[in-house]
C-alpha cells in the first residue's frame, strides 16, 4: 500500500498548537534561567533594563498569543516516531501546520528564495524549509520537538578547523576551549545575548553544525554524561561571563547562560569545532502523542 | 530618561550622549536589508535603473525621513488581508549588516537617528558625527513589547520586498531605546568589544 494511503492519525492541529506554544511562550526553565540572571546585574544598568524588558516581552507574548521575537527564525524540527507512523505524511502535517500558522501570525513569513530574494509568504520553502529530522524509535510515543532559532543568533554561529593557529589553540579540549570564548567574544551583544552555547567536537562541517544545534534540545542545566566535558561545559559559561559583554552587549555579568557540548566521530584528518548561539529567546517545546493523549510540555 | 519626538533637530540629537535612555514618540519608517540595497543601488550609487514605483517611492521617501528615523525592524503584521495593518511583533534585527550603507543613506536622507540592535561600526559612526545622527539600540527579541509602542501603521512601501524587508510607515508612542552610538563620537560598542578583547587574550593565555 502507498504510505500516503496507510491510515494514520491527522496531527495537523496538534502541531499547529505546538507552533504556537513555541512561538509565544518560552520554556519555564529558560525564564527561571534569566530571572535568576536579574539579580546579577546592577541596579539601574542598561544590563538590568534589558533584563527586566525581556522579562516583561516573556509575559506579554504568552498572554496574548503573540511571538516572543519579531524572528520566528528557521523551525526546527525533530521528530521520534514509533514503527508504522509514515514519515510522508507527518511531513506533509508539519507543512500544513507551518502554512497556517503563517496566516495566523503566530510566524513571520521566513523563508525567502536565496537566488530570487522572493519570499514564499508561507514558510515554507524548498523541501528544507521547514527543517524536519525524523528518528525511528522502538518507544510507542511520538514525539514532536521544534526550536525557532532566530537569524541573528544563527549568523553569529561559527565552525574553526583545529589546529587554529591564531588562537593558539591545538586538537585537545583546551583548543576547543579557545576558540569558543572566541566564537563568544566576536558575537558580542549581536546574538541577542544573553545566549546559550551549543558547542560539536568532531564530525564533517555538515554534521557538526547540526550536532551543534540538537544538543540545543536539551533542557537547561543538562550537563554532558561525560565529567571531562561536563566540566568544560561550566567553565565556559563562567569565563565567557568574565569578558563583560552583558545583555545585548551593553555590559555586564551575564552574557552566556549555559553551554551544551556534544562530542562526536572525527576522521584523523579533521577536528572541527562548531559553535551555535542561541539568543535568549531559545523557543523550544515538545509535544507527545501516546495512544489516544496528546501532551505539550 | 529622555523623550524625543520626530522630526528631530540637530541640536535634540548632539544633545544626546552614549548611555542615555530615550522615549522616541512620533513618525518612523522601517528599513533593513533590501530596502538599504535597493535605496543604495537606485537613488544614492545609481547602479540600478528606477523601475515600478520607485521614484514615487522615493519622493514620499524623502519627506518622511528628513529628520526622522529609520528602524531596522521586520515585524510581524497582521490585517494584510483587509490592509487594516498592525504590528503585532517589531523588536529589531541585527544591525551591522547595513554597516557598508547606514552612512550614505543617513546623509543622503538626513535621517536623524537609526534604532536596531548589535550596534554599527566605524564608518556609520562617522556618519553619526557628519549628518549628525545617533544610534538607538532597542531590546533584541522583545518584539510583543515593543509592538505595543506602535501605536498607528500609516502604511507600507515595497511590499515586493516581502513583509520582513518592506518599509512600514509607522508612529510610535514612547519607543524605549538606548543610545549606544553618539553624534560626538562615542560607541559603547567600540569600548565593550575592546574591554572584552582584552579578558579573552588574558583567557587564552590561562593554562587548561
Amino acid at each position: 500500500m502507498p504510505a500516503l494511503e496507510v491510515p494514520m492519525r491527522d496531527l495537523t492541529n496538534e502541531i499547529l498548537e505546538l507552533i504556537r506554544r513555541t512561538s509565544s511562550s518560552l520554556p519555564p526553565d529558560v525564564e527561571k534561567r534569566l530571572r535568576e540572571s536579574i539579580e546579577k546585574e546592577e541596579p539601574g544598568s542598561a544590563a538590568r533594563g534589558a533584563l527586566e524588558t525581556i522579562l516583561k516581552n516573556i509575559d506579554l507574548s504568552r498572554a496574548n498569543s503573540t511571538p516572543i521575537c519579531q524572528d520566528t527564525g528557521t523551525p526546527i524540527f525533530q521528530v521520534h516516531y514509533p514503527v508504522g507512523w509514515s514519515t510522508i505524511q507527518l511531513k506533509a502535517q508539519i507543512r500544513a501546520a507551518m502554512a497556517e500558522a503563517t496566516k495566523r501570525s503566530y510566524m513571520r513569513p521566513n523563508a525567502v528564495d536565496a537566488i530570487y530574494d522572493k519570499n514564499t509568504g508561507n514558510n515554507l520553502g524548498g523541501d528544507d524549509f521547514p527543517y524536519i529530522h525524523f528518528e525511528e524509535t522502538e518507544s510507542d510515543e511520538l514525539t514532536i520537538e521544534l526550536m525557532l532559532k532566530g537569524g541573528g543568533c544563527e549568523n553569529v554561529g561559527r565552525q574553526y578547523s583545529l589546529p587554529e593557529n591564531s588562537l593558539g589553540a591545538g586538537r585537545d579540549l583546551a583548543g576547543v576551549r579557545k576558540v569558543v570564548l572566541d566564537a563568544v567574544q566576536k558575537a558580542q551583544g549581536q546574538g541577542c545575548a544573553p545566549g546559550v552555547l551549543g558547542v560539536s567536537i568532531g564530525g564533517d562541517r555538515g554534521s557538526s553544525y547540526i550536532k551543534s544545534k540538537e544538543v540545543l534540545f536539551s533542557e537547561m542545566g543538562t550537563r554532558n554524561e561525560d565529567p571531562k566535558l561536563a566540566e568544560l561545559e561550566e567553565r565556559l559559561t563562567k569565563e565567557s561571563n568574565e569578558m563583560g559583554i552583558g545583555p545585548m552587549g551593553f555590559g555586564g555579568k551575564t552574557t552566556v547562560l549555559d553551554t551544551k557540548i556534544v562530542g562526536l566521530s572525527r576522521l584523523p584528518a579533521s577536528y572541527f569545532v562548531s559553535v551555535s548561539y542561541m539568543c535568549w529567546a531559545y523557543r523550544r517545546r515538545k509535544l507527545t502523542v501516546k495512544d489516544d493523549e496528546v501532551i505539550y510540555d | 530618561m529622555k523623550q524625543i519626538t520626530t522630526p528631530v533637530s540637530d541640536e535634540a540629537i548632539r544633545d544626546l550622549k552614549v548611555g542615555d535612555t530615550v522615549a522616541i514618540s512620533g513618525m518612523m519608517v522601517t528599513g533593513r536589508d533590501a530596502a538599504h540595497k535597493w535605496m543604495i543601488d537606485t537613488f544614492i550609487k545609481k547602479t540600478r535603473q528606477p523601475q515600478g514605483d520607485d521614484l514615487q517611492v522615493y519622493e514620499e521617501l524623502k519627506k518622511l525621513l528628513k529628520g526622522s528615523i529609520i528602524y531596522h525592524c521586520g515585524p510581524v503584521v497582521t490585517g494584510l488581508d483587509t490592509k487594516d495593518y498592525k504590528f503585532i511583533a517589531a523588536g529589531p534585527t541585527t544591525s551591522i549588516r547595513e554597516e557598508p550603507y547606514q552612512a550614505d543613506v543617513m546623509k543622503h536622507f538626513n535621517v536623524k537617528g537609526v534604532i536596531g540592535k548589535g550596534g554599527m561600526g566605524a564608518k556609520t559612526l562617522k556618519g553619526c558625527q557628519e549628518t549628525p545622527g545617533v544610534y538607538f539600540h532597542a531590546i533584541g527579541g522583545a518584539a510583543s513589547f515593543l509592538a505595543q509602542t506602535v501605536t498607528k501603521v500609516h502604511g507600507v512601501f515595497k511590499m515586493e520586498f516581502g513583509v520582513p524587508e518592506a518599509m512600514w510607515l509607522i508612529e510610535v508612542k514612547e519607543f524605549p531605546v538606548v543610545v549606544t552610538m553618539d553624534s560626538h563620537g562615542g560607541s559603547q560598542h567600540a569600548v565593550i568589544d575592546d574591554a572584552s578583547k582584552k579578558v579573552l587574550d588574558e583567557l587564552l593565555e590561562k593554562p587548561y
